[in-house]
């Protein structure tokens, strides 16, 4: 069994938290993130050029250069989060550039060293799979797709073919942190989506509150929140993890009490 | 394209490929809009009507033929090869940039848009889709960074005479590459109704072949306009490159000549040990705005500032094919300084009564340093890809000059 079906076979559907690696005491937000009850943690590679985000991700992207975060740092921050927390699954989000400019194998490879579960990269879409698909999965790191409102049903198969760990559904086209999709379109695409696949599928993109999280989690495996907890972190800087936690918190317990509150 | 089978004109593969380069690498809520504008492309292509659309429009309202100069007092005072430019300059508006704005806002309207946006850098290829979009009675928001809405006003204040939304991006170094990630931003968040005009042979598949495909007019006339003033094909071929549409288009009806031998010229800007925008010169191949190509950027893959006097070069990547043209070895691409074009720039003035581009002062910098190398039974067409009536205000600066 993974670290990713343990999370997704929990009795109740999943918080994936994300934060940008760098920004902020990275250390102890991820511990804060496991405290208030995160279930799978994705931590953002800082990129300068961050084109699927809107402006919280972006700054916390420049924020994280600024302060000279390097992959190597990344790596770095990643096993020391795996050794002090077997079990949590944790992913890498990013873009390609970073991710393949010292080839796919080298960063499958350091990835699977660090002990890191999943890839999410936000531009490499099926099409340019060999890029670092192949690399990734003879690694033993699943690569998570995307799929999105304009994926449709002639199109699903190729986002599948060779997806793994979750499927990460992007509920508005847009980019991070803006609106929020209308809850019938949501429950419309989720069913659609577990109609193809046996993957778990989270759904994420301008999700802020627990309102919201408690809503998509009842159709939901899983609801992934990441500018509101950027927002945080811009606030209180390096003194942001009590913050974090609690939001954490409010959010896992609606999201852990939504199928119950559905039933 | 041709279908010749050892043709260097049949790029790129099914995929999107030109070798290891190009690709579309976007996000997935653009990929199926992408395989949309393709077969878009593919069927505009097959289709006639289409092309007389493109034709007509290019003939009558950016007049076209562009001339094919013999640039004489420029090539008795070098002494070498006989120097023609091409006047991509005297284009409606001012530059070749207008081409592919024609071609991609007659696709636009064949996939039923309703909107148009596009980044600029300088501002022409801004004012060059903001012209496209009035004449088509299309609305259009143009992405410029705030350093290059500061830095060029009379094409910002143009563009909002055309009518276009002129957004001052503020991210990141607030320039060309910001603009762009900004555009797509935008596109992101509205593909159903949105036409994205991108400015040069850059970005996902289909884009670098398209632009391609419809600033190839250049090198078609070129090679006739030649073949009718000295009965052969010229020897060489020299064209600034920034993303490097104008110098696609004049290079790619000549990639299966042979002997035509040809240059791209990338901006040096301090020099190559300094703050430059030479991406073949000084990057290496990476993943950016779509498309696999040669860019500037750190061991991290973490993408680097780009320099040039010229805002139309200052971007830190180039187009795909550019990038294999490159690696196969068909194009040299040479680097030319800020202060080389700038010298160039008052030399094609005064000997010709012809103010370049500073884009295009690159290449008559390159100009001038090959072809006294030549002899004078040689001949140089050299891309004269916009006029320079937007930079005077650059140059005056560099001058030292207070208007």
């Amino acid at each position: 069994m993974t670290r990713f079906t343990a999370a997704f076979a929990k009795p109740h559907p999943a918080l994936v938290a994300f934060i940008t690696a760098g920004d902020g005491d990275t250390a102890a937000n991820l511990d804060a993130l496991v405290a208030g009850g995160a279930d799978v943690i994705e931590l953002g590679m800082p990129f300068t050029d961050p084109m699927a985000d809107g402006p919280a991700i972006q700054a916390a992207n420049l924020r994280s250069l600024a302060k000279g975060t390097t992959t190597a740092d990344i790596f770095v921050i990643a096993a020391a989060f795996r050794a002090r927390h077997p079990e949590t699954p944790l992913v890498l989000m990013g873009y390609a550039n970073p991710m393949t400019i010292r080839g796919g194998d080298w960063f499958a490879a350091e990835c699977a060293k660090a002990g890191v579960d999943g890839v999410i990269c936000v531009d490499i879409p099926a099409e340019e799979d060999p890029e670092l698909g192949p690399a990734l999965r003879s690694a033993g790191v699943d690569l998570i797709r995307l799929a999105t409102p304009t994926t449709d049903t002639a199109r699903l198969p190729a986002v599948l073919s060779g997806a793994g760990g979750f499927l990460y559904y992007v509920s508005v086209a847009g980019i991070t942190g803006q609106q929020q999709a209308a809850q019938a379109s949501i429950d419309e695409a989720v069913a659609r989506l577990k109609a193809e696949t046996d993957l778990p599928v989270a759904v994420g993109f301008g999700v802020r509150t627990p309102e919201q999280a408690t809503q998509i989690a009842k159709v939901a495996d899983g609801v992934v929140v990441g500018s509101a907890f950027i927002d945080i972190i811009a606030e209180h800087g390096d003194a942001a993890a009590p913050y974090v936690e609690t939001f954490t918190r409010s959010l896992a317990d609606a999201i852990h009490g939504a199928k119950e509150i559905a039933a | 394209m041709t279908d010749l089978p050892n043709s260097l004109r049949s790029g790129p593969d099914a995929r999107g490929h030109f070798g290891q380069f190009g690709g579309r690498y976007v996000a997935e809520t653009l990929m199926p809009l992408i395989l949309d504008l393709e077969r878009h492309h593919r069927a505009a292509q097959a289709d006639p009507a289409f092309k007389a659309e493109f034709d007509y429009l290019l003939k009558h309202y950016v007049g076209r033929p562009s001339p094919l100069w013999f640039a004489e007092r420029l090539t008795e005072h070098l002494g070498g090869a006989k120097i023609y430019l091409k006047r991509e300059d005297l284009n409606h508006t001012g530059a070749h940039k207008i081409n592919n704005c024609i071609g991609q806002i007659l696709l636009a309207k064949r996939m039923g848009k309703t909107k148009i946006i596009a980044e600029t850098g300088a501002g022409q290829h801004g004012v060059a889709t903001a012209t496209v979009a009035a004449l088509f009675g299309l609305p259009c928001t143009i992405f410029m960074g705030a350093v290059d809405v500061a830095r060029q006003q009379p094409n910002v204040f143009r563009m909002k005479l055309l009518g276009a939304e002129v957004v001052a991006v503020e991210s990141g170094a607030k320039t060309l590459k910001d603009a762009m990630n900004e555009a797509l931003r935008h596109w992101v968040a509205n593909v159903h109704d949105t036409f994205y005009i991108i400015g040069t042979v850059a970005g996902p598949h289909p884009y670098p072949e398209l632009v391609r495909d419809f600033q190839s007019v250049i090198g078609d006339e070129a090679r006739e306009q030649i073949l009718e003033a000295e009965g052969r094909l010229p020897d060489m071929l020299i064209a600034p490159v920034g993303g490097g549409s104008n110098a696609i288009g004049l290079f790619h009806p000549f990639l299966d000549d042979a002997d035509v031998e040809i240059v791209g010229v990338e901006a040096a800007g301090e020099g190559l040990d300094g703050k430059h925008a030479a991406s073949l010169a000084g990057g290496r191949p990476g993943i950016l705005h779509g498309n696999k190509t040669y860019l500037l950027q750190d061991e991290d893959g973490q993408i680097t500032e780009a320099h040039s006097i010229s805002a139309g070069l200052d971007y830190p990547g180039i187009g795909p094919e550019h990038s294999w043209l490159h690696e196969i070895g068909r194009v040299r691409y040479e680097p030319v300084t800020d202060a080389e074009a700038l010298a160039s720039f008052q030399k094609l003035t005064r000997l010709e009564g012809i103010i370049p581009a500073l884009e295009s002062a690159h290449a008559i910098a390159a100009a001038e340093r090959i072809a006294p190398t030549l002899g004078k039974d040689k001949i140089i067409i050299v891309n004269c890809s916009g006029r320079g009536d937007k930079d005077i205000f650059t140059v005056a600066d560099a001058l030292g000059v207070d208007l």
